[in-house]
């Protein structure tokens, strides 16, 4: 196996691994972790891909890695803020209870 | 010979490097340069504990320790005693892998923060392109170690001062970044070596360093005041002040693991005057060309003596300021103060190297000084002290 | 492809599973404090310095310290009683295999992937530096401004209204540390003023 193969093998299992905690945890602020998780094993797989792919000195994905970290931490403060403001209205952060719009 | 005075640890290096077999070359550098940090460190800690003592008993009108060692200089010894001999007390709801894990988690950041520091011509321990980005983003894992520390110890009060600490190093690492970020701009580069051998000319017999220009001396300051805020020393210690809550994050550690936390502080305090002196002060450069005869190391260490003891003297000095007031200087006064400066910064470089650039730059950095300070001061009720009594 | 980089791998997949497994969320989240450093340990390997220290900075220095802050914020310090997943987790699981079956398969089978390069490649901050003011100077702006209006966005989503919100009336009991002390007797104030004065 290529050293590329094994670093998306590795990014793969990252991304699945918070997909898996973002859909089962009943706690908003795991999702919210799981979604970090995701954000961090696509930013694997670009820098592998810059790593070992044609043409690295254009610094494409490295870039991309950059303004993706950026939007990364943008989210995750808008998520938190969210998730605060929930709880001061509903007293729980168990996304199970937060079922008023379920048709 | 004061050039090789000058590189005596770079030439002790190579010697015995000299002695291993070429496989184990890379290793054996790396570990001795390495092995040096946690040894050199630590001493100055042990004697900047005592200086402190004994420099703030002084301020205090009184002898700091003296009984252990000549004039006191021993105490070190006996409190390191003390310290390895105590009874570890954990707290029986406490959690115990994180209430053990945080000394360490604040010790290694703290450790890893020397390695881009330049201690001399040529003794850096790792010369990164990215030095300067390296040394704050593990400044980032103190916070995080306060945060384990007061929550692990399932103390109401040692969250509160887990809370109130990070909120205060969050709120001046903004500050601390952005009058680093002027000096990247003249410099051009992140890498610390280059910063200093920027400021390794000479104009008339004095050095280019940043603090000689109007946006330096500003972004000292800034670093100077926010570095004593990041090291949660007076006047910014209401996290951990004995009188006001204990002795906050740390209340429930005792013996060794206490010390771990005092060694951490103290290491933060010297790899961030470390970074100060590199940025602005010239980091192993002479202020005078007609000095450049002493070796480089010897300026390094006197500069952060000189630069701890203002610290020593500022801490038996001011009083400590609220965590209202705190935050308030912190985002009211030099968060705009810092991004002045950076546009000053900007000003300075393109108006060419003449006199009017001092003053335009000069009088700008005043006007804001004073716009900001008074914008500070409106609300402040400031008269004679009034007593109330309970009624 | 060094034995680090595989134990960097592995350490970092073990902390991300430990942080989507475990009871207590403040464990979790240092758990997953240390999956980010794996992962900028995995970029300092790749040769991307610049985005490992960057990965330090920005994840473990500031959205690890959110998390905990929320965490702390929501008042969800202590263990849950009930079952910590969700209804419906059963599919989650089902839709993760798959999920992970595909993108192996991909990865593995594909014909598309290049042959690796022979020497590694220089990400020095003087070439991020010139591209991100050159060739990316849109992106870099409009990050600007997202960043800005994400700042203003959750100060405004996570602002406590005073007075007037229905979360700020009922059932709210203060935190009480110890017991309210009962009221002095009310000689005892005079006395001691006298004394005084």
């Amino acid at each position: 196996m290529t050293p590329l193969q094994v670093c998306l093998l590795f990014s793969a299992l990252l991304f699945a691994t918070g997909f898996a905690g973002a859909v089962t945890r009943r706690h908003a602020i795991l999702v919210l972790i799981g979604i970090e998780l995701m954000l961090n094993a696509a930013n694997v797989n670009l820098i592998a891909f810059w790593r070992f792919g044609p043409h690295p000195e254009a610094l494409t994905g490295f870039i991309f890695v950059l303004f993706s970290m950026a939007l990364a931490a943008a989210e995750a403060a808008v998520g938190l803020a969210l998730v605060i403001a929930i709880f001061r209205h509903k007293k729980t952060s168990n996304l199970d209870e937060v079922k008023d719009l379920k048709g | 010979m004061f050039d090789k005075l000058d590189q005596i640890f770079v030439t002790l290096k190579h010697l015995v490097m000299g002695h291993l077999p070429a496989a184990w070359q890379p290793l054996a550098s790396a570990v001795i340069s390495i092995a040096l940090i946690p040894i050199v460190f630590p001493g100055l800690f042990a004697i900047v504990t005592v200086i402190e003592r004994k420099g703030l008993g002084r301020i205090q009108n009184r002898y700091g320790p003296n009984r252990v060692g000549p004039f006191g200089f021993l105490q070190f010894v006996a409190d390191g005693i003390k310290a390895l001999i105590k009874e570890d007390v954990v707290p029986r709801a406490a959690d115990k892998m994180v209430h053990f894990l945080a000394p360490v988690m604040m010790l290694i950041p703290v450790l890893l923060a020397y390695a881009v520091l330049p201690f001399g011509r040529k003794m850096v321990v790792a010369d990164y392109d990215a030095g300067l980005l390296f040394f704050f983003a593990v400044g980032g894992g103190v916070e995080l170690s306060v945060f384990m520390a007061g929550w692990s110890s399932r103390n109401k009060y040692s969250l509160l001062g887990a809370m109130r600490a990070i909120a205060q190093m969050i709120s001046y690492e903004l500050p601390l970044i952005l009058s680093a970020v002027t000096v990247v701009m003249m410099v051009g580069s992140l890498n610390l070596s280059e910063i200093v051998k920027h400021q390794n000319q000479y104009t008339f017999g004095i050095a280019h360093w940043f603090v000689f220009s109007p946006w330096g001396l500003a972004g000292f300051l800034l670093f100077l005041v926010a570095s004593l805020a990041e090291s949660n020393r007076t006047p910014f210690d209401l996290p951990e002040a004995e009188s006001e809550i204990i002795a906050g994050y740390f209340t429930e550690y005792s013996g060794f693991k206490f010390a771990l936390f005092f060694l951490g502080e103290y290491l933060g305090m010297f790899a961030i005057s470390g970074l100060g002196i590199t940025l602005f002060l010239g980091g192993w450069t002479a202020p005078f060309s007609f000095l450049t005869w002493i070796p480089s190391y010897v300026w390094f260490l006197s500069k952060l003596l000189g630069i701890v003891f203002v610290f020593i003297w500022i801490r038996g000095t001011l009083p400590r300021l609220r965590m209202d007031q705190l935050m308030n200087f912190a985002w009211k006064f030099m968060l705009p103060l810092a991004l002045i400066n950076i546009v000053v910064a900007g000003i300075w470089h393109y108006m060419g190297p003449d006199w009017p650039r001092w003053l335009v730059c000069s009088a700008i950095l005043a006007c804001a000084y004073g716009l900001l300070g008074l914008g500070l001061m409106h609300n402040q009720k400031l008269g004679k002290r009034i007593y109330r009594y309970a009624e | 492809m060094s034995l680090f980089l595989v134990i960097t791998f592995v350490v970092t997949l073990l902390a991300a599973v430990a942080a989507m497994s475990l009871r207590n969320l403040v464990h979790c989240a240092l758990m997953l404090a240390i999956a980010f450093s794996g992962i900028a340990a995995a970029y300092l390997q790749l040769n991307a310095e610049f985005a490992g220290f960057t990965e330090i900075l920005v994840y473990v220095g500031a959205i690890a310290i959110l998390i905990v802050m929320a965490i702390l914020l929501t008042r969800s310090g202590e263990a849950p009683e009930k079952s910590v997943l969700t209804s419906g987790w059963l599919a989650g699981v089902v839709v993760t295999v798959m999920v992970f079956t595909t993108l192996g398969w991909a990865v593995l089978n594909s014909t598309a992937l290049p042959p690796p390069p022979v020497e590694a490649p220089q990400a020095t901050v003087k070439n991020i530096g010139d591209m991100l003011m050159t060739r990316y100077i849109l992106p870099l702006e409009i990050i600007a401004l997202m960043l800005t209006a994400a700042m203003i966005g959750a100060v405004i989503i996570a602002f406590k209204e005073d007075g007037k919100s229905k979360s700020s009336q009922g059932n709210e009991t203060p935190i009480q540390i110890g017991n309210q002390p009962e009221p002095l007797p009310a000689g005892s104030v005079e006395s001691r003023k006298e004394g005084v004065a």
